[in-house]
């Protein structure tokens, strides 16, 4: 019971609308919802799988596939459309060698496009997990996604070297 | 003492207004806390983030696009040595409210009641919203009005639904007040789901308590005793402003039972979105808050009489509750002196895209279009030409600059094909092309489908597979008039706000712009020069480096050159991919 998914499944009380709450702190918790969340959610609502899950695939959030160590969400909205974001996300895509949706063989990234972020006017835009990244050019968002991979490999060496 | 304030909402973190409060704060440990350092929520000019505020008495002077380095000068010149620095100095607020500067237009035209303290106060602070008549609004609510009153005064000042379909708010409380039922609900909507608008996400950002406050009293005035603020999950700084607001509300006993000691009881809950458009349909989102999939019920009955959980409810979403607490203070004879006869008081805009200031404004209803555009949002960027507004986001249309001496209120926008929409606003040029953005709009609402209805399941598809047609120069004669039926029928036929409004984007478009849907069509052109299949791509022979990255990318070795000289495309072999644009590294290839 040391997890706020557990904790939140233990205090469960049959309060009717606790079913996405319960499925966000899973999400949360494992990072997607893996198939034995859907079966501990059930068995402790008396909510059927199937209606788990369709309620599950009816949302966005909601994921059904662990995700890479950095979700790039690149922004799709109306200001960022007219500013160029689909060749930002043509570009994302080509760096990665990924579609949008998908993640990367070695886990580092997942490609998500979100309709707004709310940074309008540092259109187009990118976040990269927390880190907003604006102003956005073919050429700098490839040089941003290769200053992960670096750091990202910077990171591992020293690792390996500290043992 | 001086006060320096930082603005820390999402769009001035995004640009590092972090950075530059932990340059401040580490200048005031160790200057012996010569100034005061504060944040606050969005000042509304998001094109200038990350701004800075120096606050003396009365007077305001901000700062644009202050950096941990000019943070420091800032210290040094203007709080040492008490000059400021007018080189980087946005705008200035004097204490009668007069301002001046460079950038003073974008403040001049607004009329601030719901952005009232919206980068004026800590958002994270009570003390400092009660300094402002914060929580005066609930007293007299509570100790000089009864619930009829209340809604009269809301009835009187005119104030119609902020969320898009403008509904009189002081009507709408008294079909919920009317409804007989010991437990009611109020449901705040903060599920800002339109891409362009982000007005919402600023008020609770920047002023989470006014929000709580005209929750309270509409609870007060229809009788209801608990309320839910149903927010996006993409907004976590919002959620945990409203949480700290709940918290510190409860425990100066604005919220919880008996508030203040009145025998009233009010208390309220955050509920997170997980991302679903529809969910800003007020059926679909109390289904959400159900722990359903988020679809729309048939209405009759109307969630005043059963709304959540079978209950009488009321519904508004954020910008509405915020102008209540005002209204309720101030009187509703005072709020219907902004406005127009049929669309009182104010409303906020959301100005992004094209423009060259982009971020918020307060505008009283019935400015016009080119007076938001033109003179608060100063224009087109990098010198383009003013094109048409998109408004309304997904549901709404597009607004020629033609018609930019349209008024925006309920009446004259409907009457453009556009709708108000909950306020987002986004600038377009002559780049812009006009049936790829309805194609843009339609590929959003055909997902965001929540397949209830077959007109918008089915329409909604049929209508993308179209424009993707018109948009590759695939389009046939007769296309056009199929947009139109379609569109039609999809209005006609569907439940809810989603599918009544989803053609709208189309229909605009071709109202106004048939020319470009026929140049598509008839002769294999784009003239705003955008979509890939029907434009050439070229490579500017000055930025060309010769770096061969392109030539390396084509898919089909239409690019020749030697390395270290320039590249040429044949454009007869070109399949026009844009790999070659994504690809170099020095913005060399373009498109016409």
């Amino acid at each position: 019971m040391n997890d706020e998914f557990s904790f939140n499944l233990w205090r469960y009380d049959g309060t009717p609308g606790e079913l996405i709450p319960l499925l966000q702190s899973a999400q949360n918790h494992f990072g997607y919802i893996p198939r034995r969340a859907i079966n501990y959610v059930s068995a402790v609502t008396g909510i059927p799988e199937s209606e788990v899950y369709g309620v599950i695939t009816f949302y966005s959030q909601f994921r059904l596939q662990p995700m890479g160590k950095y979700v790039v969400r690149a922004c799709n909205g109306t200001a960022c459309h007219v500013s160029g974001a689909e060749m930002i996300i043509e570009t994302v895509q080509d760096e990665l060698g990924v579609e949008v949706g998908g993640t990367t063989e070695d886990g580092l990234f997942t490609l998500n496009t979100v309709a707004c972020i709310g940074c309008c006017s540092l259109a187009p835009v990118i976040m990269i997990n927390e880190d907003t990244h604006g102003s956005l050019t073919p050429a700098s968002v490839r040089k941003i996604i290769r200053r992960y991979r670096r750091n990202e490999r910077a990171s591992n060496k020293k690792m390996a070297a500290g043992r | 003492m001086k006060k320096i304030i930082v603005g820390m909402a999402t769009c001035g973190l995004s640009a590092g207004a972090k950075e530059t409060y932990d340059k401040l704060e580490e200048i005031r440990l160790d200057n012996k806390e010569s100034f005061e350092l504060l944040q606050t929520g969005c000042m509304g000019m998001c094109y200038l983030e990350p701004m800075v505020e120096v606050r003396e008495s009365e007077n305001r002077i901000l700062y644009s696009k202050v950096t941990p380095q000019l943070a420091g000068k800032i210290f040094r010149e203007h709080i040492l040595n008490g000059r400021a620095i007018e080189e980087n100095i946005a705008c200035t607020i004097a204490s009668d409210g007069t301002v001046s500067g460079p950038e003073a237009e974008f403040l001049k035209l607004q009329n601030r009641i719901v952005l009232r303290n919206c980068g004026f106060i800590d958002p994270e602070s009570i003390e400092e919203y009660k300094t402002v008549n914060g929580y005066r609004a609930i007293t007299k609510a509570l100790f000089e009005m009864k619930p009829d009153g209340i809604i009269e005064e809301i009835k009187d000042s005119g104030l119609r639904g902020r969320g898009g379909a403008g509904f009189p708010t002081g009507l709408k409380w008294s079909f919920a007040a009317g409804s007989k039922g010991d437990v009611k609900y109020v449901v705040c909507n903060a599920d800002e789901g339109d891409p362009g608008a982000f007005m919402d996400r600023s008020v609770l950002e920047g002023d989470p308590h006014s929000v709580l406050e005209g929750m309270i009293i509409c609870g007060r005035a229809i009788g209801a005793s608990s309320g839910f603020i149903y927010c996006r999950a993409e907004y976590p700084l919002a959620i945990h402003r409203l949480n700290i607001a709940i918290e510190s509300a409860r425990e100066k006993g604005y919220l919880g039972k008996n508030i203040l000691d009145s025998g009233f009881n009010f208390d309220v809950e955050i509920k997170q979105g997980a991302g679903a458009f529809v969910c800003g349909e007020e059926t679909a989102l109390f289904a959400s808050i159900e722990g359903q999939r988020g679809m729309p019920r048939i209405r009759p009955p109307f969630p005043a009489q059963k709304g959540l959980w079978q209950r009488p409810t009321n519904n508004n979403n954020v910008e509405t509750y915020a102008n209540i607490p005002w209204i309720i203070l101030n009187g509703s004879a005072e709020y219907a002196r902004y406005g127009t006869e049929k669309s009182r008081g104010t409303k906020v805009f959301a100005l992004a895209g094209r423009v060259r200031r982009g971020g918020l404004a307060e505008v009283e209803m019935g400015t016009t279009i080119g007076d938001l555009v033109l003179k608060i949002g100063g224009g087109i960027k990098d010198g383009g030409k003013f094109k048409a507004v998109q408004m309304g986001g997904p549901s709404g249309g597009c607004i020629p600059a033609d018609l930019s001496d349209t008024p925006v209120d309920f009446e004259s926008i409907p009457a453009t094909g556009a709708i108000m929409g909950s306020g987002g606003m986004v600038v377009l040029d002559e780049s812009t092309c006009m049936v790829e953005m309805a194609k843009f709009f339609l590929h959003f609402t055909q997902e965001e489908s929540c397949g209830k209805c077959t007109f918008c399941r089915i329409g909604t598809l049929r209508l993308l597979e179209t424009l993707t047609r018109i948009t590759n120069g695939e389009g046939k004669e007769e296309d056009i008039e199929k947009l139109e039926l379609w569109g039609k029928k999809i209005k006609e036929s569907s439940l809810c706000g989603l599918g009544q409004t989803a053609p709208n984007p189309v229909l605009t478009t071709i109202k106004y712009y048939r020319d470009e849907y026929q140049a598509h069509i008839n002769e294999k052109r784009c003239p705003a020069g955008s979509c890939n299949p029907l434009v050439d791509f070229y490579i500017d022979s000055e930025k060309c480096t010769g770096c061969t990255l392109c030539a390396k990318n084509c898919p089909v070795d239409a690019i020749r050159g030697n390395p270290k000289e320039k590249h040429v495309i044949d454009n007869s072999i070109c399949v026009k991919c844009g790999k070659c644009i994504t690809s170099c590294q020095f913005g060399a290839i373009y498109k016409s």
